[in-house]
């Protein structure tokens, strides 16, 4: 028989506000196997831990149950504390008298009712606990970074500078991501790739970071600690040592006419290109779905005028496999599809462009050299007209119903260039809420108004109809001055919502780690996890877990990195003990449960089994525990019932069942 | 029948909620005070995969109105692929209970992620509802545990 102790939390009035504790506690003492029960304030604070460890050795507990908040929440401090007061932490089980039950429940005695249930479902699981020893496996001390954004690149700076290796693997043909693309940056107006570049120098020089570019992750496998990873590295078909970067290719192509993804397709680029002139690294790719030489094999313009004998047209994909201690997710995110706002003309009109559109527009290097002219007329606009939250907080299906948060600030940075560079445009902004909250945030959107007397109206843009002339009509409404509003205007532009790149799907999936229903990565806790995802050894880092600009970004990569320093710099980790166990006796060896393992733990092996009236030779499962993850998938398929998961045995679980329906 | 003063039924829910999706949805619920009857009592198991048909045929004959299985929405299964497995599993044995005269409306596997406290809310409140409309479960009760 156990010797049992509960200990019920008040969490201050969380708990105890709903749920009579002192019933609880009167209650659950005549529990089988309880020697004591006690209530608390606060069981998770120090004074707290005190009383558990003090009833532990007075009166000679052999489990404890704790009614409390979620065990996902405190189940690993309580099972600290029993340790250290000498007993076995897996004796330790939580009852979810908190978020199952106080905080939704409004009924005082209702309430009570269902914690003393709660509780005493969680003490026959003690009743029927086994002490478990945790293993140790070791950590591989490498990070792989998943996408090479600015993200991306300060976490693997950060990681690398702490003296690990770490490999970025990157989708397109540069690391940099979307900041590459952006003219100036707010809210100080440095350009975007001034204080980028040297970034992106830093990590292809630094000796302990391998950049794969214009690859991707095709497979990961393991845990914690040890991941095993298969890249994809596309066939760049030029040679990476060999190409010296003189760009003599992309001006001989013949094919000039592929959209340049870079510039969102505003002009054109070569078959053979690099995305850009500071791309890292500086070797451009055959875009074989475009290359002349790839689709009718005559050409190979480019392979005859490389002096350095780089290009390769046999070049074939590869996949390297590499093992990882962790892994961070940097995918970054791209701009909604407008197919669903046409009020806003956009696939009608080459003048209503997107933001980034507009950012490529400014730059010097973008398709117009920099200069601020309309796409179809390459006339200088004189009337512009920015339209906010498209996309963005949305309370339909079209849209998304959250802030996409950097808007508001890029659209002021936007209205206040144009003005400074070509006073005689008039800019007019037409918004919902303008949200600056930052440093300097506001007094930046300020200075747009009140210095660059920048237009902002507070309403929304109904409709804009392209006219005859080639201008185009804003229809629109002013909420303060309540009045319909019909402007003429050159240009659009459409602050379009952002959206986590949608490889992450696949990628989640891949890794196991979760997203919500925007898409964007969970964090292990909201508030106090947030760069872990509740998958151990994965982290986030980046727009990927939420709409952030560059200095969040930044300090978020930062925190990232040093959750997986603070990994990688230990040597073994412990193992989750509650692993499948299968009584040889029961059986018989059908290979159902191996079937269903994902991990590929268990395998059969002859065995003397021996027992009343039995002494044979018979295949019988094995589980590896080094492989057992704990899912129990094998427990339900096992037909004979001779598989048992270890910490959520059938016993326990069924003793659950039965103080539930009690 | 279990009831309260004013003579409403209050029926018996066991939900075996996955460690890393559904159970985190409730905590979810519970920390958004998204509020669903108390008749409900939540097991954790590591994965929806791991939930044997023998619980769930035990707590009928234990006198359970109603089982609700949560986990992980397909593909994102932490294990990969034991809800795959569960709802394979499930489907056989649901049919198979309805056979026996434990209507399909009294199982239920659900997937819900650790973001959808909402929807765990209100699954678990619809799924009150469809069981206090069903009534109490007669069937597979074991007649030595009644008085
Ligand atoms: C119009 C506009 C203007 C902006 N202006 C400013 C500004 O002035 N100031 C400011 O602070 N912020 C600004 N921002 C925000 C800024 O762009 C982001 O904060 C920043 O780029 C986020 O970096 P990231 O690394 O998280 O994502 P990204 O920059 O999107 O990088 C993600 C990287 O991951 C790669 N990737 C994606 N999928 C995969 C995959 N499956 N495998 C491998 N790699 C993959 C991508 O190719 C990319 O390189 C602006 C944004 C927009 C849209
Ligand atoms: S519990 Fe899961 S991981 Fe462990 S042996 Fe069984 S199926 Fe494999
Ligand atoms: S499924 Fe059960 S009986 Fe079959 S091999 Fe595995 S443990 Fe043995
Ligand atoms: S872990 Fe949630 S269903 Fe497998």
């Amino acid at each position: 028989m156990q010797r049992i102790g509960v200990f019920v939390c008040h969490c201050g009035t969380n708990i105890a506000a709903t749920v009579d504790v002192k019933k609880v506690v009167e209650l659950v003492r005549f529990e089988p196997g309880v020697v004591h029960a006690e209530d608390y304030p606060y069981m998770c604070s120090e004074v707290g831990q005190q009383k558990i460890a003090e009833a532990i050795k007075e009166k000679q507990l052999t489990g404890v149950v704790v009614c409390s908040c979620s065990p996902r929440m405190h189940e690993a401090t309580f099972r600290n504390c029993a340790e250290k007061a000498g007993l076995n932490p897996y004796m330790v089980e939580v009852a979810n008298i908190r978020e199952h039950c106080s905080w939704i429940h409004k009924d005082m005695e209702e309430a009570t009712k269902k914690a003393v249930i709660l509780a005493r479902a969680a003490i026959a699981k003690v009743n029927l606990n086994t002490p478990l020893q945790a293993g140790e496996s070791p950590v591989v001390k490498r990070a792989l970074v998943i996408g090479g954004g600015i993200a991306g690149i300060q976490t693997a700076i950060d990681i690398a500078e702490a003296g690990y290796k770490v490999d970025i693997v990157e989708k397109t043909p540069s690391i940099g991501g979307r900041m590459s693309q952006l003219d100036k940056t707010f809210p100080t107006l440095d350009c975007s790739s001034c204080i980028l570049t040297p970034k992106m120098v830093e990590v292809s020089t630094h000796p302990n970071i391998t950049i794969h570019t214009y690859s991707e992750v095709d497979k990961v496998s393991g845990f914690v600690g040890n991941f095993t990873v298969d890249i994809k590295k596309k066939a760049r078909s030029v040679d990476l040592d060999k190409c010296t970067g003189c760009g003599v290719c992309q001006q001989k192509c013949p094919m000039k006419k592929v959209p340049n993804e870079f510039n969102r397709e505003l002009n054109t680029r070569s078959a053979i290109y690099t995305p850009f002139a500071q791309a890292v690294p500086n070797v451009p790719v055959i875009d074989r779905e475009h290359c002349l030489m790839f689709k009718t094999g005559k050409c190979g313009v480019c392979s005859k005028v490389c002096q350095a004998g780089a290009v390769d047209y046999e070049q074939q994909d590869e996949i390297i496999t590499e093992k990882y201690g962790a892994i961070v997710v940097a995918t970054g995110f791209d701009i909604i599809k407008l197919d669903k706002y046409d009020e806003y003309a956009y696939s009608q009109s080459p003048d209503v462009i997107t933001s980034l559109e507009l950012e490529r527009i400014m730059n010097a290097a973008g398709p117009t050299n920099g200069h601020l002219e309309r796409m179809s007329d390459h006339k200088p606009p004189k009337n512009m007209v920015f339209i906010q939250c498209v996309g963005s907080r949305c309370a339909d299906h079209r849209g998304k119903s959250y802030c996409s948060k950097i808007c508001c600030m890029y659209t002021a940075k936007h209205a206040m260039l144009i003005r400074d560079k070509y006073p005689d445009v008039n800019v007019t902004v037409f918004y919902i809420d303008v949200r600056t909250p930052g440093k300097n945030f506001d007094e930046f959107y300020r200075r747009a108004v009140e210095q660059y007397h920048v237009n902002y109206i507070k309403g929304q843009v109904g409709k804009v109809a392209p006219q005859p002339d080639g201008s185009l009509l804003v229809q629109g409404v002013d909420l303060i001055d309540n009045k319909q509003i019909v402007m003429n205007a050159d240009m659009v532009v459409l602050a379009a919502a952002i959206e986590p790149n949608p490889d992450i799907r696949k990628i989640a999936t891949m890794l196991t780690a979760s997203i919500d229903t925007n898409n964007f990565l969970t964090e292990a806790h909201a508030k106090l996890r947030p760069v872990e995802s509740p998958t151990a050894g994965i982290f986030l880092s980046g727009v990927t877990q939420g709409p952030k600009d560059i200095p969040e970004t930044v300090s978020q990569a930062g925190a990232a990195a040093v959750k997986v320093i603070g990994l990688l710099a230990k040597d073994k980790l412990k193992t989750n003990p509650c692993t499948a166990k299968c009584d040889v006796m029961m059986c018989n060896g059908c290979s159902t449960c191996a079937n269903v393992c994902p991990y590929g733990a268990i395998t059969y092996e002859d065995q003397e089994v021996r027992g009343p009236g039995v002494r044979e030779v018979r295949r019988v499962a094995q589980v590896n525990v080094a492989l057992c993850q704990g899912c129990g998938a094998c427990t339900g398929a096992c037909p004979s019932g001779a598989m048992d998961l270890q910490g959520f045995s059938n016993r326990q679980l069924i003793s659950e069942v039965d103080a539930i329906c009690r | 029948m279990p009831m309260t003063e004013n003579g409403e039924f209050r029926p018996l829910i066991v939900a075996f909620c996955c460690n890393w999706c559904s159970y985190a949805g409730a905590d979810l619920a519970g920390s958004s005070r998204l509020s669903y009857p108390a008749d409900v009592k939540i097991i954790r198991v590591p994965c929806s995969g791991r939930v044997n048909p023998m619980f769930i045929l035990r707590a009928f004959e234990r006198g359970a109105d109603g089982v609700i299985i949560c986990g992980c929405h397909p593909g994102d299964c932490h294990y990969t692929s034991g809800n795959y497995f569960a709802r394979r599993r499930m489907t056989l044995l649901f049919s198979m209970l309805d056979y026996i005269g434990v209507e399909n409306g009294r199982t239920r596997v659900e997937w819900v992620s650790a973001a959808e406290g909402a929807k765990f809310s209100a699954t678990m409140n619809e799924f009150v509802e469809k069981i206090k409309s069903l009534g109490e479960n007669v069937r597979l009760g074991d007649l030595r545990c009644k008085d």
